[in-house]
């Protein structure tokens, strides 16, 4: 029997592509196939760059040395990062067919690495969502549950790990896009330190808070794709000239399964009333292996946590209603109402109108009011304040602990449909992973197992200060190890076989 | 807090650029009101003497020596614009109608 290369993971592939087991054309293809058989259920992909993919993958079977760790392995683009030879749409009509004439940077890493993309995955329209509900080209369906929602923004990049359809994804995570699609997919992924990984080419929602990350299926392989995509990039001005946290290090230390002298802080103000129980109860089942594993855990308060959704959903709708009047319909993109005698400002209006969906406009409005004069100071001022405390609340904790933990998200993957009349309550997905983005540091979603109320997956959060990667890898890595031993092996192992279109 | 109505809504999306119809407007000005409602709790928190944070990281001007760097061709961003004309960008007018 042979193996089937789409249930490997990326560091098994790699290995075998390294010593020419398999070619990197065969791995590619394998994943193409696996695309055209079940995307149609999941609608992971917004598009599929199969003649590109191939050609990457060739010339790494041509290569004499491997371009590094993950040369030939295959991965899923959020829609979100420029890349030549494909579509860029942030999943918004208004960038429909939008050939951008260049390259990110995490896109030129990646090549660079002899990375293979597949393809853009499918978002919330300029990644305002946490369910994939919001993009102008259908929903992605949860491979765990096609009824159920993915997460968001990045649902079409968790759906693609959990469907077998790619080992690697890039997500963006701006109030936890990378993070809570993660949880609600049984899958891993990681928000970098603000900073760490260059914006160069992400198309901008909250310039402040947006960081992209990598998404895997197990935490070294995300670890490898970090070292991929991060480091000090002269094209960003904020990028950190610093050098990349040595994650891949970390991740193998942790699988050695020993967490001695580590100390980890459970957020008193991330649970109770609000959660799902399922939802807690496996996250007290992950607080007490890690403690099998030689941790210290303690409890810490963070008691502006509370007012973090409030204060991010000031501040990223400010920073959008600002990045997204560039979609004026002059430069690139759809336009309107040009019949020859309607004015600049009329098509602009006419071309908004028609290329953003509800949840754009509703996020530009608010920002819109939230900066006008008058209300400046008690909304926007305000929450620039609260970010403040939210940061002093990081820097207190940390000085009790290592790491913090926390679920990602409140609560399971939803029902397609269940939250899309109800802003407040998608946004309240985001209630555990904001705080992080606020503060600028990073945090990783590691799968913790499914709820016992819906059999469906739950993520551990795991927190650390800026810059500081790898704790939270160690302790991620040493827990996913625990994790397969005592529930019987991958998390994503138990995901229901999806129906496959014969080739 | 104040509430926000519908001609509120209306003169926010005129600022934004947003030529909106009016079953949005009726939608939006009861969305609008919840989340401008809930998001109002930042109100609670006293910050008076708290330094505002724009930015996660200090934010340090950066420099680069002036050098002659490859941009992009021309009709490389003219590409994916919705009209061209003459190497350029063809925009609507952008001067109103004599009244």
């Amino acid at each position: 029997m042979t193996t089937d290369l789409t249930r490997l993971t990326a560091a098994e592939l790699a290995g075998r592509i390294r010593s020419r087991e398999v070619s990197a054309v065969e791995v590619t293809q394998a994943h193409l196939d696996r695309i055209a058989a079940v995307d149609h259920a999941v609608h992971a992909f917004l598009h599929v760059d199969a003649e590109g993919a191939l050609a990457a993958a060739r010339a790494v079977d041509q290569a004499e040395e491997p371009a590094s760790a993950l040369a030939g392995v295959p991965l899923a683009l959020k829609d979100v990062l420029t890349m030549r030879g494909a579509p860029t749409t942030c999943g918004s009509k208004i960038l429909e067919g939008w050939h951008p004439p260049y390259d990110a940077t995490v896109t030129a890493r990646l090549r660079r690495a002899g990375v293979v993309i597949l393809g853009k995955t499918n978002m919330d329209e300029f990644a305002m969502g946490s369910s994939t509900e919001n993009s102008a080209y259908g929903p992605t369906r949860n491979p765990w549950d096609l009824d159920r929602i993915p997460g968001g923004s990045g649902g079409g990049s968790s759906a693609s790990l959990a469907a077998f359809e790619a080992p690697l994804a890039i997500g963006t995570d701006t109030g936890g896009s990378i993070r809570q699609p993660a949880a609600v997919t049984g899958t891993v992924g990681v928000k970098t330190t603000y900073g760490g990984v260059s914006r160069y080419g992400l198309v901008a929602f909250s310039s402040s808070l947006d960081q992209a990350g990598p998404c895997a299926r197990t935490v070294l392989d995300a670890a490898l794709l970090h070292e991929v995509i991060a480091g000090h990039d002269p094209l960003d001005a904020t990028s950190i000239d610093a050098p990349v946290p040595p994650v891949v290090a970390a991740a193998r230390e942790g699988a050695a399964g020993d967490l001695r002298g580590v100390r980890v802080g459970v957020v008193r103000e991330l649970s109770g009333e609000g959660y799902q129980p399922g939802v807690l109860t496996a996250f007290d089942r992950a607080v007490e292996e890690l403690r099998r594993l030689g941790a210290e855990v303690v409890e810490v308060s963070c008691p502006h946590f509370t007012y973090g959704l409030s204060a991010y959903y000031l501040i990223a709708p400010s920073e959008a209603s600002s990045n997204l009047a560039r979609f004026d319909g002059m430069r690139y993109g759809l336009r309107v109402g040009d019949d020859g005698s309607a004015s600049a400002e009329q098509v602009m209006s006419l071309t908004r109108e028609a290329g953003f969906g509800p949840e754009v406009k509703r996020r530009i409005m608010i920002g819109t009011y939230a900066l006008s004069s008058g209300y400046y100071d008690a909304y926007y001022g305000q929450a620039q304040k609260v970010r403040t405390l939210i940061t002093r609340d990081f820097a207190a904790a940390f000085e009790q602990a290592d790491v913090l933990v926390s679920p990602t998200t409140p609560t399971t993957a939803f029902r397609i449909g269940e939250r899309v009349d109800d802003p407040m309550a998608m946004y309240r997905a985001d209630l555990c992973t904001i705080p992080a983005n606020l503060a600028g540091s990073p945090a990783i979603s590691v799968p913790c197992g499914l709820s016992e109320d819906d059999g469906l997956p739950v993520g551990l959060q795991i927190m650390a200060p800026t810059l500081q990667e790898q704790r939270m890898y160690r302790v991620a890595a040493a827990y996913e190890v625990a994790r397969n031993d005592t529930q019987g092996g991958p998390l994503l192992g138990r995901v229901p076989e999806l129906e496959m279109i014969s080739q | 807090m104040p509430t926000i109505s519908r001609d509120e809504v209306a003169h926010l999306a005129r600022l934004a650029r947003l030529a909106v119809t009016d079953a949005e407007l009726d939608t939006f000005a009861g969305q609008l009101d919840g989340i401008l409602e809930s998001v109002a709790s930042v109100s609670e928190v006293a910050a008076d003497d708290i330094p505002p944070t724009s930015h996660s990281v200090e934010l340090v001007n950066v420099f680069r020596d002036d050098e002659i760097r490859p941009g992009l061709a021309q009709q490389e961003p003219l590409a994916g614009a919705p009209a061209a004309e003459e190497g350029r960008f063809r925009v609507p007018r952008i001067l109103g109608e004599p009244e």
